[in-house]
């Protein structure tokens, strides 16, 4: 009833859900009963008075009287459920039932449920998880229900979305660094560099260098004057390009290139640079949930097919 | 000047009263019976109630038979594992049995309702725990008349105990085919059942103890649906319970082994214990009425009393409208069941040669022979599904995240979660592969362990090579995964799609 700013709403639908009620029971019992002509022999006349085409009547067939009993119970249902649960306009109804707390107490249970096996869980190193049947069994629940709608439901990611299945991690690949990312969250900041780097053909340089220290397709002699821009990318990609993880910054010398790859990707990116952001889930995961989901992550790094180089 | 006002007489309003549109329903006392028929109902009782009772003790490989696991969405139904995506089998059960009712009720009535139907079962088996306790008709009559006493008092608590035992042992054995029974049997000694299994077991058992201890005839005359709907079954020459007017009226007491033509009657004696042992209460003389139930009480008790009076049975018997109608009579000329009689007045096509009448003619009539038909080829197909099933279930789900992604240096991939579904007892390898896209190949594991009938899902992620994404263009193609059970070379095909981004 929360639409309404009045209260007379509110007493109008209690009010009439009442009156509807219990013009239900008036209405069984007044049509219960029929004034029925006595005919000359004595006897009342057995048919309802209901007559159609002319001579179709319609005979008083009654049904047992348990059956009558049955209406008034569901009345009387409708009362006791109107009692204990909200109903009656905005009344809260003597139990205080709400959906959320509904939610919240199965949750509880679940919660409850399942305390034990995280308890056993939270005991072990991530090498234990990861060799635990059980924990990565909860590990890939886990992921499907939180992380493949991004990552991808093979981890492999996506565009933007990084593969969790290789060696290439933006912000380190140890369970403890996973957990982290997991729990609070990431943000990944390209600052837009064109104007410390120079003129377009600067950054068309700096991107063919870029491509370069990876061996990737590029412009040789472009690649050969982009050089030293490079010094603008250093600080945080490192003297040779090759990332840092306390900050994020990739590795510019492998073939992973999360935001597209070639010429025009780069060059994009050193114009306009990128946010891209890994939400915490602290709130929505519970300390031994991330620690078992850090450790599936991990263990799935070290598992499977490499992407291609 | 003066005007005369006519005095009119007025009619005097019509004497009324006030009559209830709900009536108390009066008890009954249905008279026990016994003859070949009553035989016949028993031995049904005893046949659906062992089934009942028995099925879920028995054992198979070490579990439950029949068990219907809703917790863990697993039914096992002998050697089979079922999941809720064979549903179609429940279907196939359902409509077997549908049109194995339409058949059975078009050409013999309410075969369902007299001998199998647990209403008439479980009344069947609490009316002979009553007239253990309280004894036939007239006894339990006086008995419900009479004050409260010792006597009273011990013979219906008796008889509630033993009810309630029953009805609660039925409200177990109902829930023993939701959990595993041994185990509930043993939780049973500490009353440690789950809340919906005391739940279940309680409701199961009032539902028992008061459909079979009290509402009775009520169920089938008010409540069932079935018992409304079967008159569209019916037809002139479906079987049913019929009293032979011809021959019957005009009713009437006579001396035994008196021909009751010499005294101008017929050779119903009016001795009314067809009435007393109906356990729907009507009269059966008075014809087709929807409360009967077929249970051909009525008929065993008249034979009886037709073998007293040395009269021929069957003047209650299992008859058709056309029969009765025509006349046609078993005694006149002693055919079994008053089939392969001669009517005595040709108002058929082919009345007066033997064999006319009640014959395979009236039985394979249009209506039943469809039945057959449709019953025949749906068991067929019921079959023939169940010979032919594979035993796993594959679905597969392409991954809702992104459509496609480009991978290393133009590769394109897709990704897709595959429900791969065991419905064997076994550990089982699967393994995958792909086809129907040139240069499609998995770019993960290609194989997957699946535990005893359990249900994995497993991430697959199709890759293709820049030149192949090229070759095929833009777009969405299809494609499809072959998976083979490693242990016994079955194969599903499931369909997908792949799509190459522009």
């Amino acid at each position: 009833m929360s639409d309404f700013v009045s209260s007379g709403w509110s007493i109008f639908v209690a009010a009439a859900t009442l009156l509807s009620l219990v013009a239900c029971l008036a209405l069984l019992f007044i049509a219960a009963r029929r004034k029925v002509v006595i005919r000359p022999d004595g006897k009342p006349d057995e048919t309802t008075g209901h007559t159609w085409d002319v001579d179709l009547t319609e005979l008083n067939n009654p049904l047992p009287r348990w059956w009558m009993w049955l209406f008034v119970i569901t009345v009387v249902f409708s009362f006791v459920y109107l009692w204990l649960y909200p109903g009656l306009g905005s009344a809260a109804g003597s139990l205080g039932w709400t959906s959320l707390n509904q939610h919240d107490g199965e949750r509880a249970k679940a919660a409850k449920t399942a305390a034990p096996l995280y308890a056993r869980l939270a005991a072990l190193s991530p090498e234990q998880l990861a060799a635990d049947a059980q924990a990565m069994g909860v590990g890939e629940r886990l992921f499907v229900n939180n992380c493949a709608t991004c990552h991808g439901s093979d981890a492999r990611g996506s565009k933007g979305f990084p593969n969790l299945t290789d060696d290439d991690w933006l912000w380190g690949g140890t369970p403890e660094a996973i957990a982290q990312s997991i729990a609070n969250g990431r943000q990944g900041v390209m600052p837009p560099l064109a104007a410390a780097v120079g003129t377009a053909a600067d950054v068309r340089n700096l991107a063919n260098h870029v491509l370069s220290l990876s061996g990737s397709a590029h412009d040789n002699i472009a690649a050969q004057l982009g050089r030293d821009k490079f010094a603008a990318c250093a600080a945080c990609h490192g003297p040779k390009g090759e990332g840092n993880i306390a900050l994020g910054a990739p590795n510019l010398r492998d073939k992973v290139w999360l935001h597209g790859w070639g010429e025009q990707a780069v060059v994009s990116m050193i114009t306009n640079g990128k946010k891209n952001e890994m939400p915490a889930h602290a709130g929505r995961l519970s300390a031994p949930q991330i620690q078992v989901l850090a450790a599936y992550v991990w263990q799935l790094s070290r598992s499977a097919t490499k992407a291609p180089q | 000047m003066t005007r005369v006002i006519p005095i009119t007489p007025v009619a005097a309003p019509p004497e009324t009263s006030t009559v209830w549109l709900y009536e108390k329903s009066a008890k009954l006392y249905p008279r026990a019976v016994s003859g070949r028929f009553a035989f016949w109902r028993w031995a049904l009782v005893l046949a659906t109630q062992l089934v009942f009772y028995g099925l879920p003790w028995l054992q198979w490989n070490g579990r439950q038979a029949v068990l219907f696991d809703l917790a863990a969405r697993r039914f096992y139904v002998g050697p089979l594992v079922l999941y809720p995506q064979d549903f179609i089998y429940l279907t196939g059960v359902l409509l077997l049995s549908a049109f194995g009712l339409f058949l059975f009720t078009a050409v013999a009535g309410r075969l369902w309702c007299g001998y199998a139907c647990p209403q008439t079962v479980y009344t069947e088996i609490f009316m002979a725990i009553e007239r253990w306790f309280e004894g036939d008709r007239v006894r339990r009559q006086k008995l419900d008349g009479a004050p409260w006493s010792f006597d009273k008092l011990w013979r219906k608590g008796g008889k509630h105990v033993v009810w309630v035992a029953l009805a609660l042992w039925t409200g177990f054995t109902f829930v023993g085919y939701f959990t595993p029974i041994q185990q509930l049997w043993a939780e049973s000694f500490t009353l440690d059942f789950g809340p919906w299994e005391w739940f279940w077991v309680l409701f199961y058992g009032f539902a028992t103890w008061g459909n079979a201890g009290f509402m009775r005839e009520q169920v089938c005359k008010y409540m069932c649906p079935y018992a409304r709907f079967q008159s569209a079954m019916f037809d002139r020459d479906t079987l049913i319970i019929g009293y032979d007017v011809a021959r019957g009226e005009p009713r009437g007491s006579r001396a035994r082994n008196v021909d009751a033509r010499l005294v101008g009657k017929g050779d119903c004696i009016d001795c009314t214990l067809c009435v007393q042992v109906c356990p729907t209460g009507i009269d059966i003389r008075d014809g087709l009425q929807y409360e009967c139930i077929g249970c051909t009480a009525c008929i065993d008790a008249c034979d009886g009393v037709m073998d007293k009076m040395g009269s021929p049975r069957g003047l209650i018997r299992y008859a058709t409208q056309n029969s009765i109608s025509g006349g046609w009579s078993k005694a006149h000329d002693g055919a079994p069941l008053g089939l392969r009689t001669v009517p005595p007045s040709g108002t058929e096509p082919g009345f007066g040669r033997p064999g006319a009448g009640l014959t395979w003619r009236h039985v394979a009539r249009p209506r039943v022979l469809i039945y057959c038909a449709i019953l025949l080829l749906i068991a067929f197909g019921f079959a023939l599904s169940l010979v032919l099933r594979t035993p796993f279930k594959v679905d597969v789900v392409r991954d809702r995240g992104a459509l496609a992604r480009l991978v290393g240096e133009g590769f394109v991939e897709n990704s897709y979660r595959l429900q791969v579904m065991n419905a064997t007892e076994a550990v089982q390898r699967y393994r995958v592969s792909v086809e129907g896209l040139a240069g499609a190949a998995l770019a993960s594991g290609n194989e997957v362990e699946v535990g005893a009938a359990q249900a994995r899902w497993m991430p697959v992620a199709l890759r293709l090579a820049p030149e192949a994404a090229a070759a095929a263009g833009a777009g969405v193609h299809k494609v499809r995964f072959t998976i083979t059970m490693v242990s016994s070379g079955a194969t599903l095909v499931e369909k997908s799609t792949f799509v190459i981004p522009r």
